[in-house]
């Protein structure tokens, strides 16, 4: 599949590559180019793969509390959470962001390469009178993150942004299109989601990237960024067969309310799993990747499900799956590779701390560089 | 794509540069464009014997590691320390300060095997 800005890209000169059905951008000027400039200044991507559901009517509140593991009901209108979509044996199907647009309103936006699974299983689980739709073909989506975001934006289009705290979001028109900016992202940086109209993608896009501020980045940063930021990725650090037990300690999770897969989870967080996702820093700049074994004294203990050269640190990290008893932050282990094994140290996530994702609604950014 | 005229090519993208008694071996301009930035190169040590085709050395990028072949076989004289430090000399300058290593050939005719450049570029239009 396609995104709107498919041709763009191309024109771009981007690096394509297949992530989960779509031909995506991987990179434009290079990975370690375009990392740099989301945490230094602004970057923006093309999410539009990324599901959006619709789900509304007097019981929609109710069954998306029993259907997602973070608590809806007291969820504002203009706020949005992060949590878990589980099976009943307590398995990831998704892990989705939940936004609530009025009492009775919301949406919840899902990874690509589960939306049709998330649909599927959502709908089987909604009270009869609660209306669904999958907004996906006609909704876009880009993300504009790093320090400059708001300042650049408003260069490019003129005008000021609202004040918005994380994690909250606004309807407003942006260059004359109807846009929800959501202070969100995926980067560890200070910066925006924009849900738009498809059809209204790339004119923005082009507006957003005309004075140069904002500079385009593919998912190989997006990767590289997120890593750095400890966030986990479907299909590397969560799937049907982990729990978010062992993925997330029992975050993300309210356990004072009823949800799908709850009972499974209660008694796995007071069994303790065997293997509780942990981060790795390495020693140099080489890199272990996802599959690679995770060693104590030579016996097998975990596996790698994401690795890379951290380029904010200079030196290679990672995430693992490693036994419980083996993953307090300071723990010395190795990773196999071939010809050796590397030395790692288990550390608490994020591995790069001077992200600016969580700052004030009255921050108003990085200065612009002066051209 | 830079093929340079005065060297050999190997099918995995290597190239050979033959200095008197010594050849110095690298990976091509296509090569470091399909890897992209480079973040960790790892070389053979100075002594190591490589037969022709041996997995000489390993390149990084941020998505992936590679290996790099001997183009033919030899002993390792020296290689490329800059490297450690500067992987990215691979990318900028793939066919001089990011040289990989130099060896001694164990038989001279070896490199009469390799590709020359014409035949590396009509290679090349073949992948694409």
């Amino acid at each position: 599949m396609q995104t709107p800005l498919h041709p763009l890209h191309q024109a771009l000169g981007a690096r394509m590559a297949p992530f989960a059905g779509w031909d995506m951008p991987t990179q434009y000027r290079g990975i370690l180019a375009e990392h740099e400039q989301t945490r230094q200044r602004a970057a923006i991507f093309d999410t539009c793969h990324m599901g959006e559901f619709e789900i509304a009517g007097p019981d929609a509140a109710s069954d998306l509390e029993r259907l997602l593991t973070q608590r809806i009901d007291s969820l504002q209108p203009g706020q949005c959470r992060y949590g878990y979509l589980l099976q009943e044996d307590g398995g990831v199907l998704d892990d989705v962001m939940v936004f609530r647009r009025g009492p009775d309103r919301f949406f919840v936006v899902v990874n690509a390469g589960t939306r049709e699974a998330d649909a599927d299983w959502i709908q089987a689980h909604l009270s009869p009178g609660t209306h669904f739709a999958d907004l996906s073909p006609e909704r876009g989506k880009l993300d504009v993150q790093g320090p400059a975001a708001r300042p650049a934006i408003e260069r490019a289009l003129g005008g000021t942004l609202p004040d918005l705290r994380y994690f909250r979001f606004v309807d407003l028109e942006l260059a004359g299109v109807p846009v929800t900016l959501s202070r969100t992202g995926y980067t560890g940086e200070f910066g925006y989601e924009l849900f738009l109209p498809a059809a209204a993608t790339e004119a923005l896009w082009q507006a957003l990237t005309a004075p140069g501020d904002i500079q385009p980045a593919g998912l190989g940063a997006r990767d590289t960024l997120r890593l750095e930021a400890g966030y986990p990725l479907y299909g590397h650090e969560l799937s049907h067969t982990r729990s978010p037990v062992s993925a997330s300690r029992g975050a993300f999770m309210d356990l004072q309310k009823d949800f799908i897969g709850k009972p499974v989870v209660e008694k796995e967080l007071q069994a303790s799993p065997a293997r509780i996702l942990a981060g790795l820093l390495l020693e140099s700049k080489r890199a272990a990747r996802a599959g690679d074994t995770v060693l104590a004294n030579g016996v097998e203990v975990g596996e790698i499900t994401s690795g890379s050269l951290a380029p904010s640190l200079g030196v290679a990290v990672a995430m693992a799956y490693v036994d419980a008893a083996l993953s307090t932050p300071g723990t010395r282990l190795e990773v196999g590779v071939r010809g050796g094994a590397l030395p790692a140290t288990v550390v608490e996530m994020p591995f790069y701390r001077k992200g600016t994702a969580r700052k004030p609604a009255d921050w108003r950014g990085a200065p612009l560089q002066v051209n | 794509m830079n093929i340079p005229g005065d060297l050999r090519y190997s099918r995995t993208h290597e190239w050979v540069k033959v200095d008197g008694e010594t050849v110095t071996v690298g990976i091509t301009d296509f090569a470091q464009n399909q890897l992209s930035d480079l973040t960790f190169v790892e070389l053979p040590a100075p002594g190591d014997i490589l037969g022709g085709e041996d997995e000489a050395a390993v390149v990084e990028s941020v998505k992936a590691a590679s290996d790099i072949y001997a183009p033919v076989s030899g002993t390792v004289i020296e290689v490329n320390a800059a490297l450690e430090s500067q992987p990215e000399l691979v990318n900028t300058d793939p066919y001089g300060e990011g040289w990989l290593f130099r060896l001694a050939p164990a038989n001279a005719s070896e490199v009469d095997a390799l590709l020359r450049p014409e035949e590396y570029e009509k290679m090349l239009q073949g992948d694409a």
